[in-house]
């Protein structure tokens, strides 16, 4: 691995299971491919096409819909066969190869609408089979570093995505055909990567799987889990307020406006590997419980008189870096090793799901209210359930 | 090395040569380099308002693609002039233009307004995200207005809105989103959070104007009052209105389907929606040329634009071919 060999995360690289890194690699490359395509995509159907785009926006709660069925299909479909990295492989490839539907879409609306579709498909089967390999390649005493490697990776793809695509539009002379074939390259390279560098897990027990996702959910520590990172999820606000917000508190140029989730990203960027391994010191409920109250001040400091943005934006940051890769880290252990794809895509769709009933109830509050009410109410909401969640614990405290 | 990573090797090798050839193949058979221009052309002729010539954005194949053009009103089918001003979209009255131009290189995109004055050239400019979708400028000539296209406000998602601003030309006032105007729909403030705004039209006052706003997947036809700064809701499924110079009727596109338009005419005193002889999916900002005759570009099979003119009951007539953005000045 490349990688290994740079600098200061040398010796934390070489304590990460290298199955690990190689599936934050594969996250990362497919990152790049990923973000350049957004990048390009309004540009490319306005100018490209000449299409009004306002006519996808519309698609955008159906396909998040879609995706949180589609991860269940995922998790259950590789756990009973086994195939973890199969599944995941089928994943990642259906979106390496919507980038090639790109070019066969031309201007038409609703193949272009199909491209995106089957780019979002891929991204919900391979995340909870993914998620269960990095769980399973880790000792679970370290399981929090793990997943804030793989986080820290897959987000330094994020960043690296709008620059490729600068590059490769500056060099092909404003060519966006030429950004989707650079990124369907880029897609099929994890996926060759991951086919050959990541070991597939078989679990180790010789059983056949007895239980389904209904019988994972009468396990009362797991059921409770999932039921708290469902609740604070229903009051977790959308990253899209947090930002219109930020803007409108502090009358941020609207040409800076675009920059906004980069402070959010590259907090968790650095953060993530941190806060993963604090969670494996100090108990990863406590960390991710804390990562919601990070939220609540956030979205404090944005109602109240004193602060500024990059602080807003750093601790959006940390939310993220205390939550996303910690929540599975601390329930994966719980998880029978035969199950734990089912039992993470579980777990990650009912708080996916509890997310977008959030966005339409600050919406419809926004609608009576206007921003400022809507938003704090939401967060002293939030706040109530994130001291109930500390409180009631669901989890046995470790070490 | 085992034979597998070995073929792997080789596929990452092989995947990677194939988009950097790609690449290079895409730079060395750039279009916008082709040197001979697929219509007449004619340059260094003076460009300027004066009543009696149609300005638009060239599309035809060749070096002066995607610049300002101009013809005679009267013969729309003469050579086109060109100077070196480059628009995505363009609009004027009463000597004041505006210019809207993708900023190059930019990610995500970002848009130069350039206004200009009686003799095209640059009196301000403003640079704002998004990509430029619709512009104009006000029949006093005191506002230039524009529409963008901005990307999804959230971190690795693909939604889409509009942006739409003005600019008080005398005062140097900028509004970079009307999205504060008060408005009322059912006589109630309206508040939400997905409100978008395109298309404003201003009345010959250079204060009452007419804009489009989206939400919940209505949209509605604003009227609204720029001093006070406030609108209300007085119809619905209205896009993108044109008003008509003597302030009675206001052209726009009519929704047929997802995504299909077409051209209607709404009369503000009784209400009335009629249909021009002209069927055919439209996606733009009408213009008016005088009070009966409406311009508009229709998609052709090159898959470029093509300037149209239809009358309020006469039958279209192509007016341009390989253009867009039509403007009188």
């Amino acid at each position: 691995m490349y990688l290994a060999s740079v600098g200061p995360p040398r010796t934390l690289l070489r304590r990460v299971p290298g199955n690990v890194v190689a599936l934050g690699i594969v996250s990362l490359v497919t990152d790049v491919s990923a973000e350049m395509v957004t990048a390009v995509l309004p540009l490319y159907l306005v100018f490209g096409l000449g299409l009004n785009p306002l006519q996808f926006g519309l698609l955008d709660g159906l396909y998040a819909g879609a995706t949180a069925v589609l991860r269940l299909v995922g998790g259950h479909v590789a756990d009973r066969w086994r195939r973890l990295k199969t599944v995941a492989g089928v994943g990642y490839a259906l979106s390496a190869i919507s980038k090639l539907g790109f070019l066969a879409a031309g201007s038409t609306v609703p193949a272009i609408g199909a491209v995106l579709a089957i780019d979002r498909a891929g991204k919900g089967i391979r995340t909870a089979p993914r998620d269960a390999l990095i769980s399973l390649s880790s000792d679970p005493a370290t399981m929090g570093r793990s997943f804030g490697v793989h986080r820290a990776l897959d987000t330094i793809g994020a960043f690296l995505g709008p620059l490729v695509a600068t590059l490769v539009l500056w060099a092909s002379l404003n060519d966006y055909n030429s950004v989707f074939v650079t990124s369907f390259a880029l897609a099929t390279c994890a996926v060759i990567l991951l086919a050959t560098v990541v070991q597939n897990h078989t679990p180790s027990s010789a059983f056949v799987v007895r239980a389904s996702a209904v019988g994972l959910l009468k396990d009362s520590g797991f059921r409770r889990c999932c039921v708290w990172a469902a609740g604070l999820g229903l009051f977790t606000i959308t990253d899209s307020f947090v930002y219109l917000a930020v803007q409108r508190r502090w009358d941020i140029a609207t040409s800076l406006f675009p920059l906004l989730p980069l402070g959010t990203a590259g907090t968790f960027l650095l953060l993530a590997i941190p806060l993963g391994r604090l969670g494996d010191r100090v108990g990863r409920w406590k960390v991710f419980v804390g990562g919601h109250l990070a939220l609540v001040v956030a979205l404090l400091v944005v109602c109240g008189p004193v602060g500024a943005w990059w602080l807003v934006l750093a601790l959006h940051g940390a939310f993220y870096a205390a939550t996303d890769g910690v929540l599975p880290a601390a329930v994966g252990p719980l998880l029978p090793e035969d199950l734990r794809a089912t039992g993470l895509a579980v777990l990650q769709t009912g708080q996916a799901l509890a997310r977008m009933a959030a966005a339409v109830t600050v919406g419809l509050l926004w609608t009576l209210w206007d921003l400022k009410p809507a938003l704090l109410a939401f967060t002293l909401a939030l706040l109530a359930v994130t001291i109930a969640a500390a409180v009631f614990k669901p989890l046995e405290v470790r070490r | 090395m085992t034979p597998k990573l070995f073929c792997s090797a080789l596929g990452v090798l092989a995947l990677l040569g194939g988009a950097i050839t790609y690449v290079a193949h895409a730079r060395a058979t750039d279009a916008t380099v082709a040197t001979e221009n697929a219509v007449p052309v004619v340059t260094g002729q003076p460009m300027r308002f004066d009543g009696q010539t149609l300005f638009f954005r060239n599309l035809a194949d060749g070096p002066d693609s995607g610049k300002l053009a101009a013809v005679p009103v009267a013969d729309p089918g003469a050579a086109r002039r060109v100077g070196e001003l480059h628009c995505d979209r363009f609009a004027a009255a009463r000597g004041t233009a505006i210019c809207l131009r993708l900023k190059a290189g930019s990610l995500p995109a970002m848009t130069d307004l350039i206004v200009l004055d009686a003799n095209l050239r640059e009196r301000h400019r403003e640079t704002l995200p998004g990509t430029p979708s619709r512009a104009r400028v006000s029949p006093d000539g005191r506002f230039v207005n524009w529409t963008l296209f901005v990307t999804g406000d959230s971190y690795a998602a693909t939604g889409f809105s509009t942006r739409t601003g003005l600019y008080e030309v005398a005062t140097g006032r900028l509004v970079k989103t009307i999205e504060e105007l008060a408005v009322f729909v059912d006589g109630k403030r309206y508040f939400a959070s997905d409100v978008n705004y395109w298309g404003i039209t201003f009345a010959a006052d250079g204060n009452r104007f007419y804009v489009t706003m989206a939400s919940k997947g209505t949209t509605y036809l604003i009227e609204a009052d720029y001093r006070a700064y406030r609108g209300t809701a007085i119809a619905e499924n209205v896009e993108c209105p044109s008003l008509s110079p003597d302030g009675r009727r206001i052209a726009y596109k009519q929704k047929v389907s997802t995504g299909v338009w077409r051209l209607a005419v709404l009369d503000l005193d009784t209400r009335q929606v009629n249909h021009p002889p002209d069927s055919r999916p439209v996606d733009d900002q009408p213009v008016w040329q005088g009070n009966n005759t409406l311009l508009y570009p229709l998609r052709n099979s090159s898959n470029t634009l093509d300037l149209w003119s239809v009358g309020l009951t006469t039958p279209a007539k192509l007016l341009v071919p390989q253009a867009t953005s039509p403007s009188f000045g």
